[in-house]
């Protein structure tokens, strides 16, 4: 696209309809940003967006910062907001009910009613002037950016370098967590679990009989209840456990079956033998 | 096309993640909200440069993501910390400073 | 010759530093050595007397600057002296009466444990006093002012054991204090209107100051010599002040502290004479307080406050005298030495008498003593033809005086002044008559009766070595008392006559003060006639009352007059009534306003803010995303009014 032909007011018919489809997608995106559930899905919804974004930073001829916030917005700072969703996890608070009252009522009046002043503002704005970025980006976009960045904007660009380092620093310092007393030995734990008196053995393992070793099913007690203990806490706090304790029995009742029509009888009515985890999906 | 749709789509993401930094409770999407507003703001910067035919908006764009990128970094050991000491990620936990 | 000056004040000061630091071991010589420094002071002015009157009148002016005390900018004090005829005269009154006084007091305090602090006091009060009439400044002899002050309360307090000589000391503190104040008011004001506080700069400059500054000068220096030297209204004191020992009444409340305020307005006399105004309230509080007194001293029973009212009224006529003008500034200086020595010389005598009589100050309870302590009568006799103006006698001349240069003012003013100093003098001879019968003469009316102990405790030590029912045995006093009273006495009978014969002691002091012949519409003789008249008639009253019929041991209930002079006159009610009830509603009032009004208003205030920011709390519910939709909400806001106003 080359903006120097184009007309005054308008862009091409190409750009229109990129525009309103990948616009529609951005606004899709932004939307699940907000609404969906999990913090995962949050991410990958603002990722998507962040790149239909870079499109039209390209389309409006800003070529540097288009492949910038695809590499460093979508690459780097996404990677680290799925980082941090892995490091912390999702807990069960992390529900969309309201807690606050009438939070979500002012919230929305507030959005829609600055919505509405932008829009309104936008629209009284008299934005007459379009010259596009042919002749600024005559030289390159980079070159053109660089000789700014180093010659009008330098002393921005030093302290922003500045801040970089600052906000690394202070990350560093707000995550690390210095000893202040001695580390427990292994004898003094165990001494103190045992003056506690809970769980004096280590934790039970997860998996039953050795069929289900899977991290993500509990081990059953001997009465067939699913102990939660045997279960990473993490994934407890998700609530991804599952739960396989019909599943014996299902197996039994599947080999009475087979049984029955090996042996041609007729045996007591079957029942579906669908796995709960399925059943639930 | 007017290329000042760009403008009502940056003022339509701001609102979005605006409101979305005002009811959601997980920190991180109330972050990753924050950076859409910012994101949006980008737009318009970038939608700006064009019209204007110079590149001091990409300038202040890509600034702001610098900046971004800075207070991601923050924000984001904030977090890391707060969950560290609450065992919970949610901003309505962090609401001790209150009679 | 001027280096001798400051060893002048330095010698007391020693021994009060001496005497006060001390301690116990100083005992045994301690009163001597303040003796010693008194009478060393006394010769160092007695050469710098002689040196003086071998120069020409001219040149009698001694200074010795010491060193820059206070340079801050345009304000600078020094400590310099200044010793001219009028600073002379004092000099020697005080050093020279002080040091008899000591003498006398080695005798007086023999059985006082704590005579070595009477001493240092003593010497503390010389310093103080020399400081005062020396100083070249009024910030140096604020300085002297004060330091007076603080021996007199120091002195008037010296048993403080007894309630009522601590509350006389802090009575006479306080009422000096508001006399202290209009001396600092008078400096600051004459810093300010001529830039300096030193008698040179102040003194000859006073045509370039408005009449209105210096008439508040005036008023103010006026407030001042009130307050010390007990004119009305801050009068109440000196009654009080007798609580303290006899000595200390002779020297500061008779001879010497009581008459800074009269050397105060005479050193000041320019400003006087540039503000007529000043003047005139001067005069008028003289012969206000004279009459005052000598009402006040007719009606008093105790030898000690009677003689108190009477020097009350003679410093009332040495303050008409003074505010008289250039007429009357060598008489009352003239009046202020001669009544320095015979009031000293009466109250030593007084002294005498209550040491021989178990510390009785009672005159009812006097009479016929003349027998028993014949020097003490003969030399307070002396004392008493002297004050009465007896001719002859310093008092005659110099009180003669003051009520020619009061006639001589002029016009109507002169004939009251003139008639008030003479109605003065007729009172005067009658109570001092009084006081001399009742004491003296008459029946014995000691005998056969307790002492009053019980009801006024006397606390005087002596009063130990004697049963406190005991009848008293009169007898006279150690030499060591009655030598400092023959020398007052002498000085009381010849004082006058030598200041006056050839006008000496007018050409002394003339170059300091000036002087001027009023016009009198009365001839020199006339008046001395009329004094004379007013003498015998007030004497004749006394020995009618007196003399003649016996005195009752009680005192007679009297006239309204006698009962209220008795109270002296009302002034304590007076004050207490206004001032202090006064005060009290005064602070009560304002408490109230304070409490409701002032209080009620921040307490509103504070309370309307309390229950508002407990509504506003609520917003505060600790919850980051109520507070961002504040924020979203302002930032729609500020959209909103940037758009209206981009409308607009």
């Amino acid at each position: 696209m080359n903006a120097t032909h184009l007309a005054a007011y308008t862009t091409s018919t190409g750009e229109a309809f990129q525009f309103w489809v990948l616009g529609t997608i951005a606004v899709i995106g932004a939307l699940c940003t907000v609404f969906m559930k999990k913090a995962v899905h949050s991410a990958l919804c603002l990722a998507g967006t962040m790149i239909v974004l870079a499109i039209f930073y390209l389309a409006n001829g800003a070529y540097f910062l288009g492949i910038v916030q695809v590499v460093v917005y979508t690459g780097a700072i996404m990677m680290l907001f799925l980082f941090v969703v892995m490091l912390v996890g999702v807990t069960a608070a992390d529900s969309l009910k309201e807690t606050i009252k009438g939070q979500r009522w002012l919230a929305l009046l507030c959005g829609v009613g600055f919505g509405v002043l932008l829009f309104a503002g936008i629209g009284n704005a008299s934005l007459k002037e379009f010259n596009g970025t042919g002749q600024a980006n005559a030289n390159g976009n980079v070159e053109g950016l660089a000789s700014l960045i180093f010659t009008k904007y330098v002393f921005a660009f030093e302290i922003t370098g500045a801040l970089l380092i600052t906000a690394a620093v202070g990350a560093m310092v707000l995550t690390h967590r210095e000893r202040t007393e001695r580390a427990k030995t292994q004898r003094e734990l165990s001494e103190q679990r045992v003056r506690e008196g809970k769980h004096l053995p280590p934790l039970p393992a997860p998996g039953v009989y050795a069929r289900h070793n899977a991290v993500d099913i509990a081990g059953l007690l001997p009465d067939g209840t699913p102990s939660e203990l045997t279960v990473n806490k993490t994934l407890r706090e998700r609530g991804q456990i599952r739960d396989v304790s019909t599943e014996a029995l299902n197996d039994l009742r599947a080999l009475e079956q087979r049984a029955e029509e090996r042996l041609e009888r007729t045996a007591i009515q079957p029942e579906t033998f669908k796995r709960p985890e399925e059943a639930s999906k | 096309m007017n290329p000042v749709n760009y403008l009502y789509l940056a003022a339509l993401l701001f609102t979005i993640g605006a409101t979305g930094v005002l009811i959601r409770r997980n920190a991180i999407v109330l972050f990753m909200c924050v950076e859409l507003m910012l994101n949006a703001c980008n737009l318009a910067f970038v939608t700006f440069s064009r019209m204007h035919g110079n590149l001091d908006g990409q300038i202040i764009a890509f600034f702001t993501m610098v900046v971004a990128a800075a207070e991601v970094v923050v924000g984001l050991a904030i977090i890391v910390s707060l969950f560290r000491t609450r065992h919970s990620a949610s901003v309505d936990d962090a609401s001790l400073m209150k009679l | 010759m001027e280096n001798l000056i400051a060893p002048l004040i330095a010698a007391p000061l020693l021994g009060a530093a001496v005497l006060l630091v001390g301690g116990r071991r100083l005992d045994r010589v301690g009163h001597w050595i303040g003796t010693l420094l008194s009478t060393a002071s006394f010769v160092f002015g007695l050469i710098l007397f002689a040196d003086l009157l071998g120069k020409g009148a001219e040149h009698r002016t001694l200074t010795q600057h010491l060193w820059t005390w206070i340079p801050v900018g345009g304000f600078q004090a020094d400590v310099t002296f200044r010793l001219d005829q009028l600073s002379m005269t004092f000099v020697l009154l005080i050093t020279g009466v002080g040091s008899l006084i000591h003498l006398y007091s080695v005798g007086y305090m023999e059985h006082d444990e704590r005579r070595r602090r009477f001493f240092g006091y003593l010497n503390l009060f010389l310093a103080a006093m020399l400081l005062l009439v020396l100083a070249d400044n009024y910030l140096l002899l604020y300085v002297g002012w004060e330091g007076v002050g603080l021996a007199s309360y120091l002195l008037i307090g010296f048993w403080q054991h007894k309630p009522s000589a601590a509350t006389a000391a802090k009575k006479a503190f306080l009422v000096n204090r508001v006399g202290d104040m209009g001396l600092s008011i008078a400096i600051m004001l004459m810093f300010t209107t001529f830039g300096s506080f030193a008698f040179g700069p102040v003194l000859s400059h006073t045509g370039d100051a408005s009449e209105g500054k210096l008439t508040a000068i005036g008023l103010m220096l006026l407030l001042a010599a009130c307050g010390k030297s007990a004119q009305v209204p801050l009068q109440s004191w000196l009654g009080d002040a007798m609580e303290g020992p006899t000595p200390v009444s002779a020297l500061i409340h008779a001879a010497t502290m009581v008459t800074a305020g009269v050397y105060l307005i005479v050193r000041s006399g320019a400003v006087f004479n540039a503000a007529p105004d000043a003047q005139l309230a001067v005069t008028v509080v003289g012969a206000v307080t004279l009459l005052f007194g000598a009402i006040v001293g007719c009606a008093k029973d105790d030898i000690k406050k009677a003689l108190a009212g009477s020097t009350m009224s003679q410093i009332g006529y040495m303050v008409l005298a003074a505010g008289l003008g250039p007429i009357g500034y060598v008489f009352a200086i003239m009046h202020l030495v001669t009544h320095g020595f015979f009031k000293a010389g009466l109250f030593l005598g007084a002294g005498s008498v209550m040491h021989g009589m178990n510390d009785e100050v009672d005159m009812r309870r006097y009479g016929g003593l003349r027998k028993y302590m014949p020097v003490t009568f003969i030399t307070f006799g002396l004392g008493y033809l002297a004050i009465i103006g007896f001719p002859g006698l310093s008092g005659f001349f110099s009180k003669d005086k003051i009520i020619e240069a009061a006639f001589a003012k002029g016009g109507t003013e002169g004939w009251i002044l003139g008639g008030a100093a003479l109605l003065g003098a007729a009172i005067t001879a009658f109570y001092m008559t009084r006081v001399m019968l009742m004491t003296f003469f008459g029946e014995e009316r000691w005998r056969n009766q307790p002492t009053r102990s019980p009801g006024a405790p006397s606390a005087e030590p002596a009063a130990e070595t004697h049963g406190e029912h005991a009848e008293p045995h009169p007898h006279e006093s150690p030499k060591v008392m009655t030598i400092p009273m023959i020398v007052l006495a002498v000085g009381s009978v010849f004082g006058g006559a030598f200041f006056s014969i050839g006008d000496r002691f007018l050409h002394w002091l003339e170059p300091v003060t000036g002087h001027s012949e009023g016009d009198s519409p009365l001839s020199a003789a006339a008046v001395t006639g009329a004094t004379m008249v007013c003498l015998v008639i007030g004497v004749a009253i006394a020995w009618a009352q007196y003399g003649r019929k016996p005195v009752p041991a009680v005192a007679p209930r009297g006239s309204l007059l006698t009962r209220a002079a008795r109270r002296d006159l009302l002034q304590d009610d007076f004050n207490h009534v206004v001032l202090v009830r006064g005060g009290e509603h005064l602070t009560r009032s304002l408490v109230y306003v304070d409490h409701t009004l002032v209080d009620g208003v921040v307490n509103g205030t504070a309370a309307g803010f309390g229950g508002l920011s407990g509504r506003l709390r609520r917003l505060q519910n600790g919850f980051a995303r109520s507070y961002a939709v504040s924020m979203f909400g302002g930032a729609a806001l500020l959209v909103a009014a940037t758009l209206l106003m981009r409308a607009v």
